[in-house]
């Protein structure tokens, strides 16, 4: 277990997002915190794929969000196609994906957000200023 | 034969014994490897590996199994100590004395969150935090999370509720199984169900570590599991002809059947089954 690196474990992600629990959950769903994960412009790009089992995670995004650099794009890695990395300030963030579609982070592991921008911007609120150890 | 007790029942010299213990642990490096463990083993439902810990039927027993791991530990410093358990829909006080200066320390102080008060404060030389996660070595705490977001604890109610489920655990056994207890439990909010509850709200309550995958940096993570570990019990004394779900690894060729561990399928990383772990009552019981 701990040879398997995060990377690996962020890669593996988009095989499972294909097809199966996602029906009839829209990728687009809001997330048990609403107030920090609103995000409509997000939303509004991707109407159309909702119940679309997705072969499309979000669209990458680059701000700064109360002075953090944040940045999300889809991966490549190890050999699955998909996955999605997030940055704040160059220092990757694990993030994945649940079964309806919401998303986590190593920083905030016991609630879901709708998408990897709001995953970010929790981490940020969360982090109060303090960086990311690279991972391994 | 040992008893785990509510940690309000502790007396001045089980707390100190405790909080000993736990130090012992730290500076030995031993402590450290239990977080390391969890963050591994922080396995989401999407992901194509085992997934014993989180989101998944056998949260209860690889916790039980985590915690015995861990007690013994303990015990090996001291004989005498046990993990105690904090009963959350009752110490719902920031000033309960879970969180006094000679047991668990407070909450954080405003701006910083750092922890400044107790046996694990950063000025105290003995605790420090930030394992593979962030560069930021004293504990935080920010009970209740107030602002645009608040928190709060969940309620008697809300565990009632969760007790009250004749099943342990429904297909597709994951986070967003919407009946039984494991997931009442565990608390994983659904997209247009329910929200965070239980298990998982009390995480985000505490904050800091707490709400991260390497949330054993704060000693209030083992007397929460505790907790968790006896509304099992009593979710099995209210329900005594229900069985562990799962019975077997499920038959479809789905990825399920991969990922979801049934009654005799051993877990990593110590390969017991849950089986093994649905009875403790030679090891310890609670009072």
């Amino acid at each position: 277990m701990p040879q398997l690196t995060r990377r690996r474990a962020l890669g593996a992600t988009a095989t499972v997002v294909t097809g199966l629990v996602l029906t009839g959950f829209a990728r687009t769903a809001g997330a048990s915190s609403e107030p920090r994960t609103a995000d409509p412009k997000h939303n509004a790009e991707h109407k159309g794929h909702a119940g679309h089992a997705g072969h499309e995670g979000p669209q990458p995004f680059s701000e700064t969000y109360r002075g953090r650099r944040i940045e999300g794009a889809p991966s490549h890695g190890d050999g699955h196609h998909g996955g999605y990395a997030v940055q704040i300030d160059g220092e990757e963030l694990h993030v994945m994906q649940n079964a309806d579609s919401t998303w986590v982070s190593v920083i905030n592991h016991y609630e879901t957000f709708a998408t990897p921008r709001a995953v970010a911007r929790a981490a940020v609120i969360e982090l109060q200023g303090s960086e990311l150890v690279p991972l391994t | 034969m040992y008893t785990r007790k509510n940690q309000r029942d502790l007396t001045r010299t089980e707390k100190r014994r405790l909080v000993d213990a736990i130090l012992k642990l730290k500076r030995s490096g031993r402590y450290d490897e239990f977080v390391v463990m969890h963050r591994e083993y922080y396995v989401m439902d999407t992901e194509n590996r085992p997934r014993p810990a989180h989101m998944t039927s056998s949260f209860f027993p690889w916790h039980r199994r985590y915690l015995l791991e861990f007690e013994r530990a303990l015990q090996a410093v001291d004989p005498g100590v046990s993990v105690p358990y904090w009963d959350w829909t009752k110490d719902r006080s920031t000033t309960s004395s879970l969180w006094a200066e000679d047991f668990l320390g407070g909450n954080g102080r405003a701006g910083d969150r750092r922890v400044t008060t107790g046996p694990f404060a950063y000025a105290t030389g003995n605790w420090s935090v930030g394992r593979g996660v962030t560069d930021q070595n004293w504990l935080t705490r920010n009970f209740g999370r107030p602002g645009n977001n608040p928190v709060s604890l969940p309620t008697a109610d809300d565990v009632a509720r969760a007790l009250k489920d004749p099943v342990y655990d429904t297909e597709p056994w994951n986070s967003i199984s919407t009946e039984g207890f494991r997931n009442r439990i565990e608390g994983w909010g659904i997209h247009r169900v329910r929200t965070v509850g239980n298990h998982n709200r009390v995480h985000q309550w505490v904050g800091g570590p707490m709400a991260g995958a390497a949330s054993p940096e704060d000693p209030v993570f083992w007397l929460h599991h505790s907790f968790i570990d006896l509304l099992w019990d009593r979710w099995r004394k209210a329900h005594p002809k229900a069985a562990y779900l799962p019975g077997r690894k499920p038959a479809s060729p789905g990825r399920d059947r991969a990922y979801v561990f049934g009654l005799d399928d051993p877990m990593p990383p110590w390969n017991v089954t849950p089986r093994k772990l649905l009875d403790h009552s030679k090891i310890y019981r609670y009072a």
